[in-house]
């Protein structure tokens, strides 16, 4: 330090200096490297926890056992008339036709405690499958045919491995006869795994492997839809019009900080603010996307707006001069100038504001759309639910086989994010301009 | 003092004695054949105060532009030239706590007055910055976005037309003319300075303010850029910030010396050079301090 501060012209051996430093400077660099490395490899380790445990709980989902059963279709059960009128094909006794058709396979069963065991083998589906395949073809009436049929759910667990075979008849919910007819079945090779196309078809159901995500789907993507036409807007409008239009006063502070508030005020108050504008002001439907997406659309503004300022005063201002010295009026200015280049980093905050969107249940449980909902929604104002929703109700379900579409949900749930994440970042590099 | 330098303006005669010698006396002696006859200035500012928030930027400017001349603002660093350049197109305006006051007249009416449409103004008094700041478009989108706010060209051949002539006319054209669809901001520093000329040229003003255009440009882009405003003089006033000495002397007709915030000495830019009145002036021009 005295060296520095000397004037003598003595030469100083600035290269020695310099070397001295050296290694500890690299020294200093290596550490912080040496944190980052740490820090991520932590955060992935959790990931990789996270991912394996819900990957490995759900991906038996993807597939659901079914088992082939040889069906008397007969038209005493199904159509005993003879009408071929679809309103009666489709009240025909079909889950007596399975039942007929297990008691068939296993004619030495006899007890009727043992009977009912046998019919519970077969899921409820079964009897809807049947209904579809002679719904789509009348022509099947009084044959006998060969198909598969979904088994229920403590059958598919057993099947899957998630009921363990070897503890006490008392202590699972399957019985030592089950297990052997299931046994029986399988080794005759009549009982196969097939891939699930109910869960990505269907909606949510009291049977475990009748449940679908579809509903669920289809609501979060209503509600977003909604969230996104709203809030993307007026967020931008409202980030533009602060930072490029209105005057510095006392009131435009007071909306900064009011902004800055909302942005932090506790989801659920939004919903109760739903709750009692949207539902009970104006009367607008209960579970319906559109109400959800009102909701969330006011959770996220703040976000966005947020966002959008940070984007438009990134701007370099010799864009603004340059377009003011020719004469462009502000709107111009902003409208072809600033605007276009604060576009990405608006849109990396609004799909900030849309993940957590689509990850919030709170506050729509408070609007209703935490129901049980089996029909899949066609439109804003149907009853439905969301797949945060759907995780917390099959969450909150005490059958094993729920615990499987839980994890499924979320990995569907994930499998949405990164779909919408992924056109994010398509959506920005579009955008982005290179200078 | 000022009042007198300019009485001073007017008696001047082209054959003044004594002329300043820089290097290169064959660019100096073309600015030579002025009009003798005096035409009424084009701007004229009247003690233009200049804050920003509370510190003051400038105390009391006068100055006269005067027509199809260059006027060459020198001075040394910090000392309020390019604050002054931006009132006379009102660009201050869109600096938070700037506030200008004075009077500063265009064609005889005054340009801060509450009527004036800043739009309008900048229409007419375009602009070239310190640092070029081409739009992070197309070269010839630069060019024509001008025209085609202010709805200058009827069609797409008419806006075609301007681009180009533009383009020429600020000698960028034979370098760009393969690339008019790929962004100016890949241009050379020197040709995003011309194509911010092009670019102003392109709104055909009454007046062009530069702030340095030549402060990043090697000697070669300069004169072309010299050459330039040389050639721009016939048709429009150009005011022009420079730090070169030899740039104002080449270039313009006429020199304002700033200090401190405030307005020096102005004069015919031989007089300045030559002959200044004023201690200060010559101690600039002639490097002494600044
Ligand atoms: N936006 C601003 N806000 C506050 N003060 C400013 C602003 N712009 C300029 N100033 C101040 O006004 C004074 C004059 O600045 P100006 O930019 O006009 O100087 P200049 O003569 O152009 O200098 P240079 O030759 O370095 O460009 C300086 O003291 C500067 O700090
Ligand atoms: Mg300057």
């Amino acid at each position: 330090m005295t060296e520095l501060s000397t004037n003598t012209p003595k030469p100083r051996d600035v290269s020695a200096i310099v070397t001295a430093g050296l290694a500890k400077r690299y020294a200093a660099e290596r550490r912080f490297r040496a944190f980052g490395i740490a820090a991520i490899a932590i955060a992935v380790a959790f990931v990789a926890l996270l991912f394996s445990s819900i990957i490995g709980n759900g991906y038996t989902v993807f597939v659901q056992t079914h088992m082939r059963l040889d069906v008397e279709l007969s038209a005493d059960a199904i159509d005993p008339k003879g009408t071929r009128d679809a309103t009666v094909l489709a009240r025909g006794d079909y889950a007596g036709l399975v039942k007929g058709a297990l008691r068939e396979r296993f004619a030495d069963v006899k007890k009727r405690r043992d009977k009912r065991k046998l019919h519970g083998l077969a899921s409820q589906g079964a009897s809807y499958d049947l209904r579809n395949m002679v719904l789509a073809d009348p022509n099947l009436i009084g044959q006998r045919i060969s198909v598969w049929l979904p088994v229920s759910d403590d059958a598919d667990m057993l099947i899957k491995g998630h009921i363990p075979r070897h503890t006490g008849e008392g202590s699972r919910r399957i019985s030592d006869k089950e297990i052997a007819w299931l046994d029986a079945l399988a080794e005759a090779g009549d009982l196969e795994t097939q891939f699930n196309v109910r869960f990505f078809t269907s909606g949510d159901s009291r049977e475990p492997e009748l449940a679908g995500i579809w509903g669920a789907v289809v609501g979060s993507a209503l509600t977003l839809l909604v969230t996104i036409a709203l809030a993307f807007p007026s967020g931008v409008a409202t980030a533009v019009y602060l930072e490029e239009f209105a005057p510095r006063n006392r009131w435009t502070d007071l909306i900064e900080v009011n902004i800055n508030n909302l942005a932090a005020v506790p989801s659920i108050v939004f919903g109760l603010l739903g709750l009692a504008v949207f539902l009970n002001f104006f009367g607008m439907p209960r579970s319906a996307p559109v109400v959800g997406g009102f909701v969330l659309a006011i959770m996220t503004l703040p976000t966005i707006i947020i966002a959008g300022r940070v984007a438009l005063t990134s701007v370099p201002p010799s864009v603004r001069e340059a377009a003011y010295g020719l004469g462009a009026s502000p709107v111009q200015a902003v409208f072809h100038h600033v605007l276009p280049l604060a576009m990405p980093g608006m849109l990396t905050g609004a799909i900030i504001g849309m993940a957590r969107a689509l990850g919030e249940t709170a506050p729509l449980l408070m609007i209703g759309m935490v129901a049980f909902i089996v029909d899949i929604p066609g439109s804003f104002t149907d009853p439905s639910t969301v797949l945060p929703v759907q995780v917390y109700l099959w969450a909150d379900s005490p059958e094993r086989a729920f615990m499987e579409k839980t994890s499924a949900a979320i990995m569907v749930l994930l499998a949405f994010l990164i779909v919408m994440n992924g056109a994010a970042v398509y959506l920005r590099k579009k955008f982005e301009v290179r200078w | 003092m000022f009042r007198e330098n300019m009485e001073a303006d007017v008696t001047f005669d082209s054959d003044d004695a004594g002329r300043f010698d820089p290097d290169t006396d064959d660019a100096y002696s073309s600015t030579e054949e002025m009009a003798v006859v005096e035409s009424p200035p084009k701007i004229i500012s009247r003690g233009v105060d200049v804050f920003y928030g509370d510190t003051q930027a400038l105390f009391g400017v006068d100055i006269d532009i005067r027509p199809n001349e260059v006027t060459a603002l020198i001075g040394p660093s910090g000392c309020g030239k390019s604050t002054f350049l931006r009132c006379l197109n009102r660009m201050n305006d869109i600096i938070d706590g700037c506030s200008v006051r004075g009077s500063i007249t265009l064609d005889g009416r005054d340009i801060y007055a509450k009527s004036v449409d800043t739009v309008h103004l900048r229409a007419r008094v375009g602009m070239v910055f310190q640092k070029p700041n081409p739009f992070p478009k197309s070269v010839y989108d630069n060019v024509a976005y001008g025209p085609k706010i202010h709805g200058l060209a009827t069609d797409k051949d008419d806006l075609d037309a301007i681009v180009h002539s533009s383009l020429e006319r600020a000698g960028l054209l034979d370098e760009v003319k393969d690339r008019l669809h790929e962004p100016g901001t890949g241009l050379s520093g020197g040709q995003q300075q011309r194509l911010c000329i092009a670019r102003a040229i392109a709104v055909e003003p009454e007046v062009i303010l530069m702030d340095e255009p030549c402060s990043a440009l090697d000697p070669i882009a300069t004169s072309k850029i010299e050459d330039l405003i040389d050639e721009m003089r016939n048709n429009y006033t150009i005011v022009i910030v420079t730090h070169n000495m030899q740039q104002a002397a080449r270039v313009s007709q006429r020199t304002a010396f700033f200090h401190l915030g405030k307005m020096i000495e102005y004069g015919h830019t031989d007089t300045i050079f030559t002959n200044p009145n004023e201690v200060r002036t010559r101690d600039y021009i002639t490097g002494r301090f600044g």
